[in-house]
């Protein structure tokens, strides 16, 4: 009894503090108009093509970061764990390096290193630098996602027994490796995904269109509208995270169960 | 020429020898098991078949073919792991299909040859589950199919059956010996249990740290073991200290009392202390047996009961003598802290070399024996 009361008890406690702060701003959002509560401040911001352009632009680059950190990460963390377990640490080491070298460090560091090539002369080419950013900052959520996942199969039988039917090592990624991670893929796509929607500082230095210095530059000159903003994005990208999954339910129920 | 031929194969890890010494020749269609204790090269020799290991030196030739630098996915080679291996993101069917989609065979093809081989092993009905929803004995029979499915040179099993309970591992090894024969597949079995590999085997390889002890069919390894490890590895066996009283006729005593051996021990003198060793089925109740018998006398010390034997444990003064006695309801067993004479034929008796090294031969009296 006393057990179950203690639960509930920290249940309510995480609940609150997660959920008044996402309310305050939900009712703080609905007194655009003096007196009474509207979604005058929502229909601004819907309104607002600048809107719906950088939150289009942050999904593709989004979803772009993720193709290539998992066509990046899925064949390095196999490798690794394949045939030089002994690197582990090293390469999960590399991978943590965005935590410790600040945004800003990591972008001037790659302008520099690209200076005067086509990726820093053209918008197209600093898309390029912000997709590779991204990338290497997703790299500590992915690897370790990927990692655990494939310490989840029995990967140097599997690659023995797909090998010696006579497959190659592009079909042993293709065809046993990505589909037995791709569960675990997902859960590193999603924080990768939610990051890189309201990542800010690279996106600014680097001039792009992206979503984070959208709302940024909306919560500096707007009063009411930047809490509506906030709302629209956090459903937003959990109906994105959602639909994510969807795609992905096939291949997540035949890899589930015991093993 | 043989099939599949194994010429002076040696790997090292480093400055560890895994495999010295590797010559085998395995014909076309046979059936043979490496077997030997935990760590003796067996997993690395059957690997360096598959092509999964470089040997350091040596020559591996299939089907008149060198295919010591061939990768493994060139060598179609089946195998079958100890872990099952199957792909748990694809249905049986799909396991079975693989090796086959990769060699690009039209769809029909593969749907037929996979339906033959669910059929084969008698998992018709389950050709659209996940590895996940069988039990361990019938993922073993799907892995065997997919290894079959490919029409391999060669099947390699390594302890295939070290993970399923004894019941399944007694059926299920019988339906791969049927499957074996009845597509005539050149097959190599590595197995660490002895009872497996007699049961199963052409010709079983005994090996010992990295070295073949004895090559033969498991009546010869059985009855004739070419060395003391294998003696000793392979079946029970009584090992009772004697002293030889005189060599010329065979003659020797265990703690006073006299037994013959069957041939004359041309490496030992009078007085030298040597190891006799008995299996335990060999030894009867005295009176049992006609024509000329050595005799034990001893105290019972213990009586197990094992199902269809019993198997008894005689004390005499220092050494131990296991034997066997058939079950019988109507027959009461011996009772421990009675007294009781055996009797077993002089061609029961190997002698052992009283070197320990483990290559040195059985004298060839006993290896002739019988
Ligand atoms: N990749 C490796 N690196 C270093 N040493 C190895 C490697 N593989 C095997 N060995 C060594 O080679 C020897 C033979 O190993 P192997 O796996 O062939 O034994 P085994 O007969 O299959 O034993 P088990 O019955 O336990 O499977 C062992 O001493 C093992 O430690
Ligand atoms: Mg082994």
């Amino acid at each position: 009894m006393l057990k179950r009361f203690w639960s509930w008890f920290w249940f309510i406690v995480g609940a609150t503090y997660f959920l008044v702060p996402l309310y305050a701003t939900f009712d703080f959002s609905l007194r655009a108009r003096r007196g009474e509560l509207s979604f005058a401040a929502y229909a601004n911001v819907l309104n607002d093509i600048k809107f719906v352009e950088s939150f289009w632009f942050s999904f593709q680059t989004a979803l772009a970061t993720i193709v290539i950190s998992a066509l990046v990460i899925v064949p390095t963390a196999y490798w690794v764990q394949l045939r030089l377990p002994r690197l582990r640490p090293v390469i999960e080491f590399f991978t943590l390096l965005p935590f410790v070298v600040p945004a800003v460090v990591l972008v001037f560091s790659l302008a520099r290193t690209y200076s005067r090539t086509p990726l820093t002369d053209s918008r197209e080419g600093l898309w390029v630098l912000l997709v590779g950013s991204y990338v290497i900052l997703s790299f500590p959520y992915m690897y370790r996602a990927v990692d655990t996942g494939l310490r989840a199969i029995n990967i140097h039988d599997l690659t023995e027994a797909a090998q010696s039917l006579g497959a190659g090592w592009f079909t042993i990624l293709a065809q046993v490796i990505f589909p037995n991670v791709y569960t675990a893929l997902l859960s590193g796509a999603f924080i990768t995904f939610a990051i890189v929607m309201g990542e800010f500082t690279i996106a600014a230095l680097l001039a792009q269109p992206a979503f984070g210095p959208y709302m940024n530059r909306l919560a500096s000159s707007r009063v009411y509208e930047p809490s509506a903003l906030a709302i629209i994005s956090f459903a937003l990208t959990w109906a994105a995270i959602a639909a994510i999954q969807r795609i992905g339910q096939g291949a997540q129920a035949r890899v589930a169960g015991p093993r | 020429m043989a099939f599949l031929e194994l010429i002076n194969i040696h790997k090292s890890f480093g400055a560890s020898v895994a495999v010295e010494n590797f010559n085998l020749a395995v014909e076309r269609g046979e059936f043979v098991s490496f077997l030997g204790p935990s760590g003796c090269g067996k997993t690395t020799t059957l690997r360096m078949i598959a092509g999964f290991e470089k040997p350091t030196a040596g020559r591996i030739i299939i089907d008149g073919v060198d295919v010591t630098d061939t990768p493994p996915n060139r060598r179609n080679i089946g195998m079958v792991f100890q872990s099952y291996a199957l792909f748990p993101n694809m249905t049986v069917a799909d396991n079975i299909g693989f090796g086959l989609k990769i060699a690009r065979r039209p769809a029909s093809e593969i749907r037929a040859r996979v339906e033959e081989l669910l059929r084969i092993i008698h998992m018709s009905e389950f050709g659209r589950r996940y590895p996940y929803q069988l039990s361990g004995g019938q993922q073993q029979r799907v892995a065997l199919a997919r290894a079959l499915a490919i029409q391999p040179k060669l099947l390699l099993l390594d302890e295939p059956l070290s993970a399923l309970d004894a019941k399944i591992r007694a059926s299920l090894r019988q339906e791969i010996r049927e499957i074996q024969r009845q597509l005539g597949i050149t097959t190599i079995y590595v197995t660490h249990d002895q009872e497996e590999a007699m049961a199963l085997s052409d010709r079983i390889v005994v090996m010992s740290r990295g070295r073949i002890e004895q090559i033969g069919t498991p009546f010869e390894v059985y009855n004739f073991p070419a060395t003391r490890f294998v003696a000793s590895f392979v079946g029970t066996l009584n090992l009772i200290q004697a002293t030889v009283v005189d060599a010329a006729i065979g003659l020797v005593t265990v703690e006073g009392q006299l037994v013959r051996v069957a041939r004359p021990l041309t490496q030992h003198r009078s007085g030298d202390a040597i190891s006799l060793a008995i299996r335990p089925e060999l030894i009867a109740l005295n009176g049992q047996v006609n024509g000329e018998v050595n005799r034990l006398s001893g105290t019972v010390e213990d009586v197990t009961f094992l199902g269809s034997i019993v198997r008894v444990r005689l004390g005499l003064a220092s050494n131990k003598l296991h034997f066997d006695l058939f079950n019988n309801p109507q027959l009461r067993p011996p009772q421990p802290g009675s007294s009781i004479t055996v009797q077993f034929a002089p061609e029961a008796c190997l002698v052992l070399g009283e070197e320990a090294a483990s290559a040195h031969p059985i004298s060839a009296s006993a290896a002739q024996a019988a």
